[in-house]
């Protein structure tokens, strides 16, 4: 499989023990399970809808970064958890949409005009729309056979749409609350740190030769 | 949270549903006490709010620091249902129990020079949690300010109490200041200080970004937020996960009696 054709070459790390991936499906939808059956019951406090919006948000954003902590764990710690960043990545995308679908359904109540104004005026709703959008050719390319249609290279050059996506989800979340509080801010940093880790390694190692895809 | 006794006010909002007592209480902004809408509840028991001083001062006949008890004694308290809209975008309708604003501005005799009255909170970091952070959510300690004429009006209180009993730490016990056609943010917490000046005051949140939060305040569904729409509103407690949004209303719904107060002013100006 092309996704796991760069480790080829890596040393042999900690041995991860082999979890089915489904089972990093399986639990990677409890949150939102978890979350609507909370809603369903009113157990979500005084504002649940907005609650449900958040925490279904912040879920995408989590499995986003997990994603993206794939591989300096591979790079700097020898952890190879390559078999389940599909699955990491695609959970990204599942609770991104599951989130814009709360806003558009619950929070905005389908009322078109009040969600065009909001994605024409609301720089932090305009981000978190483009994310989703960016988000949605990978999720729809995370398999086998898109990787066969496109080629490696091509797909990995696609999948690094990745990194826009991540800054994007960020933002968004930075600029929806007021002042500064330090939530949204840790997450950032995670981020711009998975960034500046590949950035930096960019300048620093000699590109590999190229590995034809298998 | 003690009884007290209140008489029903005409000023009311009447045909409204109350919002819960446990979703007015558990529900809060209060960033003194940390910046989750939950944290107030939590957090705010530290705040010790016995025995209280208020200090009046600046271009006043009487400047002393009264006991919260004195500052309030020669009013008898009324309950006032009053809407509260917050600037994010939710309301709730609360049962408040306090005396107008008027009744203590006049007992304490403010020259012909105050132009505004200015509050401000405590500042207390070992019995806050949230004012000690990394980034300073506010340029503590909060203040806030009105025009004379705003802190003179019939609808303006200080309350004490909210659903018959005197407030919970986390609605700003002991007293705090309440405009209901403001946003939330006007009605300043566990005030400690009353000042009477010439010149239009600093409020907390105009520090922290004037071009999101003016000095007005005023509920208004044509001016919205820089960041988001202020045309509908959540109210509190309604609906669920199903909440519908409700068109806001100008001035909160209290345009008959304050509209007046701005008469050619341009309000996109004076946000």
């Amino acid at each position: 499989m092309a996704g796991q054709a760069s480790t080829g070459g890596a040393k042999r790390g900690f041995s991860v023990p082999q979890i089915p991936k489904i089972a990093v499906y399986i639990v990677g939808f409890v949150p939102a399970v978890w979350l609507f059956y909370e809603g369903v019951n009113d157990r979500l406090g005084a504002d649940p809808m907005r609650y449900l919006e958040q925490a279904l948000g912040l879920w995408a954003l989590r499995f986003l970064i997990a994603s993206l902590t794939v591989t300096p764990l591979r790079q700097l710690f020898s952890v190879n958890l390559l078999r389940y960043r599909r699955a990491l990545g695609l959970l990204a995308f599942y609770y991104a949409a599951l989130h814009l679908l709360i806003y558009l359904v619950l929070d905005q109540g389908l009322d078109l005009a009040a969600i065009g104004a909001d994605i024409i005026k609301r720089p932090y709703i305009t981000i978190g729309m483009a994310t989703f959008i960016i988000l949605t050719p990978l999720a729809l390319t995370s398999n086998n056979a898109a990787i066969k249609r496109l080629g490696g290279q091509a797909w990995a050059r696609l999948h690094r749409l990745v990194y826009a996506a991540a800054i994007g989800a960020v933002l968004h979340f930075v600029l929806v609350v007021k002042s500064w509080p330090l939530e949204p801010l840790v997450y950032a940093a995670i981020v711009m740190a998975l960034l500046g880790y590949r950035l930096a390694r960019s300048f620093t190692k000699k590109p590999s030769p190229r590995r034809r895809p298998a | 949270a003690a009884p007290l006794s209140a008489t029903k006010s005409p000023l009311s909002a009447t045909d409204e549903k109350l919002t819960s007592r446990k979703d007015i209480t558990t529900y809060n902004n209060y960033y003194e006490f940390g910046t989750d809408k939950a944290s107030p509840a939590q957090n705010a028991h530290t705040l010790k709010t016995t025995p209280w001083t208020v200090k009046v001062d600046g271009l006043v006949a009487k400047p002393a620091a009264y006991a919260v008890e004195d500052l309030i004694k020669e009013s008898s308290l009324e309950e006032r249902i009053y809407r509260m809209r917050c600037v994010e975008g939710w309301s709730m309708v609360i049962p408040w129990v306090g005396i107008p604003l008027a009744d203590v501005i006049k007992r304490v005799e403010p020259q012909g020079s105050a132009k505004y009255v200015a509050f401000e909170t405590a500042y207390r970091p070992d019995e806050m949690s949230g004012v000690d952070t990394l980034i300073p959510i506010l340029d503590w300690p909060y203040v806030e300010g009105l025009r004379m004429d705003e802190a003179m009006h019939p609808l303006t209180i200080l309350a004490v109490g909210l659903y018959g009993e005197t407030l919970p730490n986390q609605n700003g016990a002991p007293i705090r200041l309440v405009v209901p056609w403001k946003y939330g943010f006007k009605g300043i917490k566990s005030i400690t200080r009353i000042s009477f000046v010439e010149k239009q005051p600093e409020t907390s949140w105009n520090k922290q970004a004037s071009n999101e939060y003016g000095f007005y305040a005023n509920v208004n569904p044509a001016v919205d937020h820089p960041r988001w729409s202020q045309a509908t509103e959540r109210r509190i407690g309604e609906g669920g996960l199903f909440v519908k949004r409700r068109p806001t209303l100008m001035f909160n719904g209290y345009a008959d009696q304050v509209a007046q107060l701005y008469m050619g002013m341009d309000l996109k100006k004076f946000y």
